[in-house]
């Protein structure tokens, strides 16, 4: 079997304050296969963002990652010079941002954004960098390209100013593309638009894809593979199938019920009670414990190791390992 | 007939936008919205951004002056003399709780304004009580009242202002997308708080959001706007079994649906496009440029809200 194309093995990424170390991601590990679409949930603090950030190493002073390897075509970026980092940031893997607002710079024209990475990364001169800005442009649906090329983004609607994100992004034909909430900010009408936009291009240009969401709406739609995340910790992860039919973290449980449906049936929802943790104060356990409806002692104590499920499946929570525990218990018995 | 509780008619919001050097031009934000609502009723408004929902909800409690329209609660009209009368019978709750608390303040006292501004207690232990009271009413507790506003979480805030709102005793809250700031787990939390305090005080609601699942679970009615204007009106699960509207039936199938199976099945309606400047609206019905069912008659006449089915009210030539 071919290795994945992206491998994270046991990554830690810390940040240093005064009132202590937050760790928020908290060893993680997960694989990525070429052209698949995985997504990785969780609410705010959860530490998904902080995950794209690390394989990217962009993450914002004072935090860094300080164990673990994130292995991509067998290299670790981790330990890479910035050198070769910056060869692989933007070319091999790019990220399109939440806010479109917010991530271009307003005192360039799209022209010079979209040009200055296509230089950076290819060896096309000004003139064939400007034929691809145009023709990404076209790509990703922007009407007038050529008048768009001269425009500044104030003068793009939010929508616009995802899709010359994207543009960028895929300007050097990356192997992964990070979308961190690519559509949050966005009307829903426009939403649909750039989903659909991302899941034509996926299939024309064959990259891999990691899409960042709380809305398990979008992940629903998207993706292959999805790992949910709590607290810095994988709580589950596998194929979307399993994750959605037969979800086996009481967190995942509790996230999937809280959500208003489409069906008519109006019930009252069930909300997973209590706050998120504090990251400066982890609990010795797992950390969902203190929200849980099933939390038992051990989960207070001890953290539970991931177990699989099955094959496209694998979990931390302890009433797994109890049960797995007390069938391997029963099967002994009836052999014995 | 019995009688509204609040009762919109024709309501027009113009905002006046320096658009050259002494040139002005008109943005028509809210541009002709008629709607009631019943005591102990939630009416749920969607739209996208920039539709004109929450100038609809601000324009009701006077926070803008109306540029047209009347306003009538429990039968009598809202104008400026008598607004103060109505402030105490109607309050809202904003959508960001970051930035709708003052820092500087503790909660008791951001609780207790209200109590203080119309004079709701005798003695200074009757305030406290009614502050504790409060904050139990929506999930908090006695011992949150010394804090600040940003020793809470997200949802905690929201809590605050639900207390806040509730302060005056009002039977009718204008609530300005409450829950969209929040995470999903905690979103439901606050929903439910929403629901609990109908049922035991008995209040009305102005549901404004984006989301039509959260709207459909909060409301009886969903009234669908499109650049100033209700396009669609109806019972809530008749909006989402059969929408009429080819805008509603757009944003409608625009929706994630969180269940992997029946999301791979469906085909999406694709809106093309965005919506137009609303200085610079099209003639006609505003939706044409972006519609599928666009005629020649959509570009000259302006389409009226038509009764189609029983309360199902739509606003098009070509109602699908």
């Amino acid at each position: 079997m071919a290795n994945p194309l992206l491998q994270v093995k046991n990554l830690h990424t810390v940040f240093p304050t005064q009132s202590g170390e937050v760790r928020a991601v908290n060893g993680i590990n997960f694989n990525l296969d070429r052209g698949k679409v995985l997504g990785i949930v969780g609410e705010s603090g959860s530490g998904k963002s902080v995950t794209a950030y690390s394989i990217l190493r962009i993450l914002d002073y004072p935090g860094n990652i300080s164990q673990g390897e994130i292995l991509y075509d067998e290299n670790d970026i981790v330990k890479m010079s910035n050198g070769n980092m910056r060869q692989i940031r933007g070319a091999r893997i790019s990220i399109i941002f939440q806010d479109p607002m917010t991530s271009l710079n307003p005192v360039y024209t799209v022209e010079n954004q979209l040009t200055e990475a296509i230089r950076l990364h290819t060896d096309r001169d000004r003139k064939q960098a400007r034929e691809r800005a145009l023709e990404m442009l076209q790509l990703v649906g922007v009407n007038e390209p050529q008048k768009r090329l001269k425009q500044y983004p104030y003068q793009l609607s939010g929508g616009m100013r995802q899709r010359v994100m994207i543009a960028m992004a895929l300007a050097c034909e990356p192997d992964i593309l990070i979308a961190d909430e690519p559509t949050t900010a966005l009307d829903v009408t426009i939403q649909a638009q750039i989903l659909e936009l991302m899941q034509e291009l996926k299939s024309k240009l064959g990259m891999a894809i990691i899409m960042i969401t709380h809305d398990l709406g979008v992940i629903a739609e998207m993706c292959d593979e999805i790992i949910v995340m709590y607290a810095g910790r994988i709580c589950e992860r596998g194929s979307a199938d399993e994750i959605f039919y037969n979800p086996k973290h009481e967190y995942t449980k509790g996230l999937l019920r809280s959500i208003p449906n489409t069906s008519l049936a109006k019930e009252v929802l069930t909300p997973i009670e209590g706050s998120p943790v504090d990251l400066l104060n982890m609990p010795k356990g797992c950390a969902f414990a203190a929200r849980c409806g099933s939390a038992m002692k051990v989960c207070l104590t001890e953290q539970p190791e991931e177990i699989r499920i099955n094959e496209d499946h694998l979990a931390s929570c302890w009433l797994n390992i109890k049960n797995k525990a007390q069938n391997i218990a029963e099967g002994e018995q009836a052999n014995g | 007939m019995a009688e509204h509780l609040l009762q919109v008619e024709g309501l027009k919001q113009h905002f006046p936008i320096k658009t050259g050097f002494l040139k002005k031009t008109m943005l028509k934000a809210v541009d002709g919205v008629s709607f009631t609502i019943d005591k102990g009723e939630t009416l749920g408004l969607v739209g996208e951004s920039g539709c004109g929902k929450t100038t609809v909800g601000r324009s009701l409690l006077r926070l803008y002056k109306p540029t047209a329209g009347v306003i009538r609660f429990k039968g009598e009209e809202i104008t400026d003399t008598n607004i103060q009368g109505f402030r105490r019978q109607m309050q809202v709750v904003f959508q960001d709780p970051y930035s709708s608390l003052n820092p500087r303040m503790t909660v008791a006292d951001i609780v207790g304004e209200p109590l203080d501004i119309h004079r709701l207690y005798k003695t200074q232990k009757e305030r406290e009580e009614k502050i504790v009271y409060l904050l139990q009413m929506v999930g908090l507790n006695s011992d949150h009242s010394r804090r600040y506003a940003h020793e809470f979480s997200g949802g905690q805030r929201q809590r605050i202002g639900i207390a806040r709102a509730l302060a005056v005793d009002p039977e009718f809250i204008v609530c300005d997308e409450p829950v969209s700031a929040l995470d999903v787990s905690i979103q439901a939390q606050v929903i439910n708080t929403f629901e609990e305090l109908q049922q035991r005080l008995g209040l009305a609601y102005l549901f404004i959001a984006h989301d039509l699942h959260v709207v459909h679970h909060m409301s009886r009615r969903i009234a669908v706007m499109y650049l100033g204007k209700i396009v669609e009106t109806a019972v809530a699960d008749d909006i989402l079994a059969r929408p009429m509207h080819p805008y509603t039936q757009a944003l409608i199938s625009a929706i994630p649906i969180p269940d992997p199976k029946k999301a791979r099945l469906r085909k999406r309606i694709v809106l093309e496009g965005e919506v137009p400047s609303p200085l610079n609206l099209p003639s006609g019905c505003s939706f044409r440029t972006r519609c599928r069912y666009a005629t020649e008659q959509c570009a000259q006449e302006t389409p009226e809200l038509r009764e189609l089915a029983p309360g199902h009210e739509v606003s098009c030539w070509n109602p699908q």
